[in-house]
């Protein structure tokens, strides 16, 4: 069977700055792999690539076996690629409801009772339910996170590929979030996740890949892959105690 | 996880009274200023959704304008179509011109975007004088049997033509409405809000954009060739003018309130106020106008109406949809109203 995702000699370049580098990288049905690199290591550009925000420059990525290199970010939400982006982006001019029934009547295309009810499930397992009505413009910068995680999984993604959502949680906060994407996973959705807070990370990965400088420096079990010798090197010091 | 019950509310109580009053203007018994009065309100609604949903800042949107009153003066003199029949055949003429000028105008973005819509009516005025047979530069007067055929008395062909121009301009706020409430409503305020985050969420952003501008300028044009109706006379500047067709209309939407419906509606009714106490000071007029939307653009950037609505949570048609927890727990801002 083909994997859920795959990306074979996918590369990216804007002007002298190289942020994927031949990268190669495959996703099967139910997995959760977590993405590390140091800042500028072409992490997000890899989600932007797989989401279709821009295409790559060269090479291919496929889901379930079809070649998707040329479809549109929309087209891409449709088949099932849910996002949350690093960097907030809600519908400030829309409720917290509302943001999550844009993704589930455009990306899931569902009809409203189960968007509605679904928006509701997604809300509830977020802990976004208090704020349900609440202008998504006036929620302070960890709610947006949410918000982001929540809108994402209102589409009924398969894949979903979050962007450093744990960054500046409390550690109760961070048990919250941990256990709500082992939930999400549960319900057989795949995950990628970008994050630099690693003791989340690795509390609901099975495989991590590291990056640095656009190209693939390790990949494989997750403590394998931290106690190697190249991430030691980049990460010496910064997050050791992971 | 436990189900929750719940239900989904589109408005609150008090604002289905305000909507139920809305049409308090309507007894308005000076004819010709209220039938102005709906032209802009047809106008500023149109520019409205073009530019507070979709980031569509056209400045050329006296193209259709136009479009539509030359297509009353054509398909009148040379086909002999009723002139009060023109109306819808205007909006079709317009919505398959806009389709072409949508691949050209659309390669462009933001600033660029509005230029190019202006040059693109330049050129449509350009060949509007060109146009011999409907006059050329000078433009044209509508014969006398085809005034006679829109009613047979002075009184009866304004009557008409009023209730036309009302007809259409309700015709398409009720449409912008009922569009906004429904599920496309939802992806237009998305991509006001963000574009790139509306196409992550599967929204198909350019097919939306430009499905709006071909039905925006339809309208326009619908609305031009009722202009042209009232006026009985056509020439380029007046049918192409960027003052009369679009410079007016962006004051109206941005001091009223871009990017909700209920901002044209508020900026209309302040630029009759203004122009009806201001116009006899000349030149100051134009000068508190402009001072006039230089202020709101920087003290209440949503407009009179973003300003009220921010501080009352006031709604005159209210397109949101509200989750009303019917078991325990009830979200923020509980309501007791039933739907």
């Amino acid at each position: 069977m083909a994997p859920l995702l795959s990306l074979k000699s996918v590369s990216k370049r804007f002007g002298a700055v190289v942020v994927a580098d031949n990268i190669d990288l495959s996703l099967n049905e139910g997995e959760a792999l977590g993405i590390l690199g140091p800042n500028g290591a072409g992490k997000t550009s890899l989600f932007n690539m797989i989401a279709g925000v821009f295409s790559p420059d060269a090479g291919h990525i496929y889901y379930r076996g079809s070649d998707i290199t040329k479809l549109t970010a929309a087209q891409r939400c449709r088949i099932g690629i849910g996002r949350s982006f690093q960097i907030p982006q809600p519908f400030g001019g829309l409720s917290v409801f509302e943001n999550l029934c844009v993704t589930g009547f455009f990306g899931a295309r569902g009809d409203h009772a189960t968007v509605e009810a679904r928006a509701v499930e997604v809300l509830d397992l977020t802990g976004m339910l208090p704020k349900a009505n609440a202008l998504a413009s006036s929620l302070t910068l960890l709610e947006r996170k949410r918000l982001e995680l929540a809108r994402a999984l209102a589409g009924n993604p398969k894949l979903l590929l979050l962007d450093e959502i744990a960054g500046g949680l409390t550690p109760h906060e961070c048990e919250d979030l941990i256990a709500a994407i082992r939930k999400i996973r549960a319900t057989g959705v795949s995950v990628i996740w970008i994050e630099h807070v690693v003791h989340a990370l690795l509390a609901v990965i099975d495989g991590l890949f590291v990056l640095n400088q656009g190209a693939k420096l390790a990949e494989g079990d997750p403590r394998t892959v931290m106690d190697s010798p190249e991430v030691h090197e980049i990460y010496l010091g910064v997050e050791a105690d992971a | 996880m436990s189900a929750q019950s719940f239900r989904i509310e589109r408005a609150t109580p008090e604002s289905r009274i305000a909507l139920a009053a809305g049409p308090w203007w309507m007894d308005r018994n000076d004819m010709r200023l209220a039938g102005e009065f709906f032209v802009y309100l047809g106008l500023a609604t149109l520019w409205n959704l073009l530019a507070g949903y979709a980031g569509l800042v056209s400045v050329g949107q006296q193209a259709y304008v136009g479009i539509g009153g030359y297509c009353l003066f054509a398909l009148a003199i040379f086909l002999g179509v009723p002139p009060v029949l023109t109306v819808p055949l205007a909006g079709i003429v317009a919505a398959i011109i806009a389709v072409p000028v949508s691949w050209l105008v659309f390669r462009l973005k933001g600033a660029y975007f509005a230029i190019g819509t202006w040059v693109v009516a330049e050129v449509f005025l350009l060949l509007a004088s060109q146009w011999s047979s409907l006059g050329g530069g000078s433009g044209i007067s509508l014969p006398i049997s085809l005034i006679r055929s829109i009613g047979s008395s002075r009184a009866m062909r304004e009557y008409i033509i009023y209730y036309e121009t009302v007809g259409v301009t309700v015709a398409i706020i009720v449409a912008v409405y009922i569009l906004l409430r429904s599920r496309w409503g939802l992806a237009l305020q998305a991509i006001r809000d963000g574009e790139m985050a509306a196409e992550t969420c599967g929204v198909s952003v350019a097919n939306a954009k430009r499905l709006l501008y071909v039905v925006a300028c339809a309208g326009a044009a619908m609305i031009g060739a009722l202009i042209f109706m009232s006026k009985l006379r056509i020439s380029p500047t007046a049918a192409f003018s960027v003052n009369d067709w679009t410079a007016f209309v962006i004051f109206i939407t941005v001091i009223g309130g871009i990017g909700r419906i209920e901002g044209p509606v508020i900026g209309t009714i302040l630029f009759f106020l203004l122009r009806e106490t201001l116009s006899d000071l000349g030149a100051w007029y134009l000068i508190v106008l402009g001072a006039a939307a230089v202020g709101v653009m920087l003290f209440a950037p949503k407009g009179i109406w973003g300003l009220l609505a921010d501080r009352f949570g006031w709604q005159l048609f209210p397109v949101g949809r509200r989750l009303v927890l019917t078991g325990g727990n009830t979200p923020s801002a509980p309501s007791s109203s039933n739907t």
